[in-house]
């Protein structure tokens, strides 16, 4: 009982939908993850406490500029390879140099690299001394400079997103 | 002599790791060998390593084990990997001894005091593997004895938990692992633990450009062994191991891991001398995308 040849095209046919359909659904997940990554609605989970923090090793011009060259050894060795040398992304991977950076505070920043997204993406970096993601955090800084801020900026976690700041 | 001949013919291996050093750098993590702390592959990174352990025990032919590891981060809270294992032993033969395969999940959001991650892994190795990578049950040196012919005949096949616990301390990190085997056959749950503490050499990073800066080393410490069965749980009739480990992370992708461990009871060879080579590409994944 071998079955009819119209049969197996139509086997074929379904089973060829099925798996388009497949991809169409793995393709928009994907996107949908890469957008959630890119919205940055991380800030909104920053603690206060943690948002008000602010960088212990930028006391002077001069510890500032030392804690950039050693956070910049950090990000060729350890953030490059995703956010890109100059720091625009690779492959749809967020940019470090954006408003979201320069706006946020060291505090979220710091925070960020404690905790990452790791369900978006970004590994924790809990595993760096505190010094180096400090290091880190004044190398952000030096790309973004207008986010300099000497105040802390009010923390998104008390208040909701509005919309996307990239 | 013919033995010790095939051993060192199995280094040239080693030697292409070893190679790698002139290539750039990777990630910190905690210098250990054998206990696992709360650090994953970073998603799309491809770790390749060698780990190659040496040993002279008493009453025990010597012997050389080497395992290949390929370790895929396939999320930030996912991470997989294979181990290829074999062994050579001095005046007996070269075995192939097995594969495992392992997955670690990270199930919280948030670093905490104590960062859990769940290890799963099965694993098909002969009783002729001598790789230590971990110890559970009532595995004693002595088992080491027997003959590769003989010990290559039993297979044992078993699915094996872990709970990996880690936390950063003053600059410290601590990690403790705790180890539930079950062979697959009619064998009762076996148990092990793993334990190690580890620091960087520096807080923070130099700077200006270089290759061996302080930061670039970690020293560590761990403490390994048997805890018995479900019927025999406990250390007596088990193995133990402790000892120092240092490893060396290149700028950027070469990470060289060494450390001897010694053995804390009758049970246990005297020394394992281990060598640790791994390397990792970056965003292997990239590799086949087209988008830059």
């Amino acid at each position: 009982m071998n079955p009819s040849r119209t049969q197996v095209s139509r086997t074929h046919v379904s089973r060829t939908q099925g798996r388009r359909a497949l991809g169409a659904c793995c393709g928009v997940i994907s996107t949908a993850l890469l957008m959630g990554a890119a919205n940055g609605a991380w800030l909104t989970r920053v603690p206060p406490a943690d948002h008000a923090r602010t960088n212990p090793l930028v006391a002077t011009a001069q510890a500032q500029e030392n804690a950039a060259s050693a956070g910049a050894q950090i990000y060729r060795n350890e953030c490059a390879k995703c956010h890109g040398d100059n720091g625009a992304g690779l492959h749809s991977r967020p940019p470090v140099v954006s408003d979201r950076v320069a706006n946020a505070t060291d505090g979220d920043l710091f925070w960020l690299m404690s905790n990452g997204v790791p369900w978006r993406g970004m590994p924790g970096w809990s595993m760096l001394p505190t010094a180096e993601r400090w290091q880190l955090v004044a190398y952000l800084r030096a790309l973004n400079p207008s986010g300099a801020n000497e105040t802390p900026a009010p923390n998104p976690a008390s208040t909701p997103l509005q919309g996307n700041p990239r | 002599m013919y033995g010790t001949a095939r051993l060192w013919r199995s280094w040239p291996l080693a030697l292409v790791f070893i190679a790698f050093l002139c290539a750039r750098a990777k990630a910190q993590e905690p210098p250990y060998l054998v206990t696992y702390s709360d650090v994953l592959e970073e998603p799309g990174n491809l770790e390749i390593a060698s780990q190659n352990l040496y040993s002279t025990p008493k009453d025990t032919n010597p012997f050389y084990a080497q395992t290949v590891e390929m370790e895929y981060g396939l999320a930030a809270w996912w991470t997989t990997e294979v181990y290829l294992q074999g062994q050579v032993t001095t005046h007996d033969s070269t075995v192939f001894t097995g594969f495992r395969f392992e997955n670690r999940f990270r199930p919280l959001r948030r670093t905490h005091w104590i960062n859990p991650v769940l290890y799963v892994e099965y694993e098909d190795i002969s009783q002729a593997d001598k790789s230590f990578l971990e110890v559970t049950g009532n595995a004693v040196i002595q088992d080491k004895q027997v003959s590769n012919a003989l010990l290559r005949k039993d297979v044992e096949r078993s699915v094996e938990g872990k709970l990996i616990l880690s936390s950063y301390v003053k600059g410290f990190n601590l990690s403790e692992n705790i180890i539930s085997e079950k062979n697959v056959s009619n064998e009762p749950w076996e148990f092990g633990y793993a334990l190690g503490v580890s620091r960087p050499l520096a807080n923070g990073a130099h700077p200006g450009h270089c290759v061996f800066c302080r930061q670039y080393f970690s020293v560590g410490g761990e403490l390994f062994g048997g805890l018995g069965t479900r019927y025999t749980f406990g250390t007596s009739g088990t193995s133990q191991y402790a000892g120092p480990t240092l490893s060396y992370s290149a700028p950027r992708n070469v990470t060289v891991l060494v450390g001897p461990e010694f053995g804390l009871n009758a049970n246990s060879a005297d020394v394992l001398w281990r060598l640790k080579v791994a390397y990792e590409i970056n965003q292997f994944r990239d590799l086949f995308r087209r988008s830059k």
